[in-house]
């Protein structure tokens, strides 16, 4: 018979895994939490919710500048997505990342629908990550609650 | 006497980088690796600190690409000015970037996502630039206090000295009176072999004489020697300034921006001693680790200089300088003037909108701190897998009941609508309209719901979720498969849909859940 507990931590374990092997995450997610310790104890959750916002300015930028039909500034989009390629390389957010990668390819050919089509799924990687770092960091504070520790998950 | 050899520990750390998600993780990674971090956003900041605090830091961490200056230019400057040690950092690696950096001047050029390990080791560019110092004041044939200097800063920087630290201490103040007695007393040796640091002044009256001279390709270290009429320095000295500035000029010339800086330099009165007793503050006698006990020195070390050279004021020495007026090409733009506000005057790059200014964390904002959703909290209360499966559909707005989710339903997710609305919860939304924003949404059919059935670009946002959704049924599957214990699934068998399905809720319900849950937008 299965406690609370043990059940919610399979689950954490379960899920983190399926993480990684979905693409939505790489290593350097494993080196953040790493990071993490008694002295910021919430230091990927930090580090995570900056990236997310910065994701939000950044695509919000690039959108803009995409939107000016005709006279489209495909050096600003390119320094965007090069800004978000390397913010998605802080969090280990393989997806998004690599999609960061075909839209800057969209970008140097000056490929508007190319660009336009990758943006949007750039928009929709990082919602997706949000939400299921969202779903990740829930089940910590259920274990905590109710009174596990959270386990180390190896990859 | 302490025998503990060299310490990175307290290694004084500048970490220059316009990405906030990496300013913080790096300074996490640098105060593991138990080094002193300063932080910085902006290029121009870094470069504030950097002369306010001459002897401040020990090295520089700086991102290639920011929106204000370019990474390569701060290196120069940092090389020319400070010569500290300065790494690279880019997720680009590609070979030429690499190189320019290295041409610039780059002791290192790191890749990101960058590892512990490779910060672990960064010390070793401080020491190899310390020992070249030493190298470098042995060979300029020091009489009778160089081998004094040498062994001082042998022992003193690998740590077999008196002490440990590596803070300015009275060995240190000692020697620049030695230097200050040498530099007026007329019999001593002309050849001064301290640590020559290039300062604003000394590079202007370095670009004067290489101007008189005429063509600065003509212009040889002794000629330009003579024409500085600084007493100390050494041929050795400018010839070694003039290779660098040799290369920053065919730098320019290969198109790059020539900065013109019309003399807008403050002149203040200071007594002739700055420049010497600013060049002795960089002299390898003085070493600039600090210790954790060692902030006492610095301080100390301010207090000596009675006008620090990052102050908006200027030797005496350099209002015998000419300053041409008109545009040079020997009038390189990368001393700007010392105190911040004329630097920023003069500064092009002044123009560049602070779009990207990197911004306070906001910790408050963080995962963990808002309300947690209803349902959630009843979560733990129930162990029975039903409940759960009840607990969980609210927040999802589970179409099909919650206990399985295939891939057919996420072909047409417009049809979903949810309860609420995007404009109504999401407020990023809300700001994408302010930026018009809205108006490319609509047209690419992004995340309104309503608007699925009319643009071209519709199709193909379905074959997008079409092909991403098969991706993920597919993985959903192996996750099933994966769970190595079959009572989980019996157990559990909506809450492993729940997760293991990796359905893909359409964007309104993300925003639904982001708004609800525990994000900020």
């Amino acid at each position: 018979m299965d406690t609370l507990i043990a059940q919610l931590q399979r689950q954490f374990r379960d899920y983190t895994i399926s993480l990684y092997h979905q693409g939505f995450l790489d290593d350097q997610f494993t080196e953040l939490k790493k990071l993490q310790d008694e002295c910021s104890p919430d230091f990927v959750a930090e580090v995570v919710t900056l990236f997310f916002e910065d994701c939000e300015k950044l695509i919000s930028n690039m959108a803009r500048a995409l939107d000016q039909a005709g006279n489209v500034d495909f050096k600003l989009v390119g320094s965007s997505v090069h800004q978000l390629k390397g913010s998605s390389s802080s969090v280990g957010a393989k997806r998004v990342k690599g999609l960061c990668i075909t839209l800057k390819e969209c970008c140097d050919s000056q490929n508007y629908e190319g660009c336009v089509r990758c943006l949007q799924q750039v928009d929709i990687e990082y919602k997706t990550l949000k939400a299921k770092l969202q779903d990740l960091f829930n089940l910590e504070q259920q274990i905590v609650q109710a009174g596990g520790r959270i386990p180390q998950v190896d990859i | 006497m302490e025998k503990s050899g060299f310490s990175p520990v307290g290694l004084r750390v500048l970490v220059v980088d316009d990405d906030p998600t990496w300013l913080k993780i790096l300074e996490k990674m640098l105060k593991k690796c138990s080094y002193e971090v300063t932080t910085c956003g902006l290029a121009r900041e870094a470069l504030r600190l950097l002369r306010e605090r001459k002897d401040g830091y020990d090295i520089v961490i700086s991102d290639v690409n920011m929106p204000d200056m370019d990474g390569f230019k701060l290196l120069e400057h940092v090389g020319l000015e400070l010569d500290l040690p300065v790494i690279m950092m880019s997720v680009d690696g590609e070979t030429s970037r690499v190189m320019k950096g290295v041409q610039h001047g780059a002791c290192d050029y790191l890749l990101k996502p960058i590892r512990m390990k490779e910060l672990k080791i960064i010390w070793q560019h401080v020491l190899r630039k310390k020992l070249q110092e030493v190298r470098d004041i042995e060979g300029c044939g020091y009489e009778g206090g160089a081998d004094w200097i040498t062994r001082y800063d042998e022992a003193h920087f690998l740590g077999g000295g008196e002490d440990v630290s590596f803070g300015k201490k009275r060995k240190d103040f000692d020697f620049e009176k030695k230097l200050l007695q040498d530099e007026s007393d007329p019999s001593s040796s002309s050849s001064k072999k301290a640590r020559v640091v290039w300062s604003f002044e000394l590079h202007q009256k370095f670009v004067n004489a290489v101007n008189q001279i005429g063509c600065d390709h003509k212009a040889g270290p002794k000629k330009i020697l003579d024409l500085m009429n600084v007493p100390w320095l050494t041929r050795e000295n400018v010839a070694s300034h003039l290779q660098k500035y040799r290369l920053y000029l065919s730098r320019l010339e290969k198109g790059k921006e020539l900065k013109c800086y019309s003399g807008g330099v403050k002149n203040a009165d200071s007594s002739p001693k700055d420049v010497e007793v600013n060049s002795g503050y960089q002299s390898p006698g003085r070493s600039s680790y600090v210790f954790s006990g060692g902030n006492s020195l610095i301080q100390k070390a301010t207090e000596i200089d009675p006008k620090p050279l990052a102050s908006a004021s200027l030797s005496d020495l350099n209002t015998d300088v000419i300053m041409p007026p008109k545009t040079k090409k020997t009038r390189i733009g990368f001393d700007p003037p010392i105190s911040s506000s004329a630097f920023d005057s003069l500064l092009p790059w002044n123009d560049v909108p602070e779009v990207l200014e990197s911004k306070p964390v906001l910790y408050e904002n963080s995962f963990l701190q808002q309300q947690p959703l209803p349902s959630q909290s009843s979560y733990v209360a129930n162990s029975a897998p039903s409940l759960m499966e009840e607990e969980m559909k609210p927040p999802y707005e589970t179409p099909a009941g919650g206990s399985s989710v295939n891939a057919d339903e996420f072909l047409m997710p417009q049809d979903k609508i949810p309860t609420v609305t995007l404009q109504d919860l999401d407020p990023s939304a809300m700001k994408l309209q302010e930026f018009n924003t809205e108006a490319i949404l609509r047209s690419l059919n992004w995340e309104l719901p309503e608007s699925h059935h009319s643009v071209s670009l519709d199709t193909d946002l379905d074959l997008t979720w079409l092909q991403g959704e098969r991706f993920l049924a597919n993985t959903g599957l192996q996750f099933q498969d994966y769970s190595s214990s079959p009572s989980l699934l019996s157990e559990l068998p909506a809450h492993l849909n729940w997760y293991g399905n990796e359905r893909l809720p359409d964007p309104d319900e993300y925003s639904f859940m982001v708004d609800q849950g525990l994000f900020i937008s």
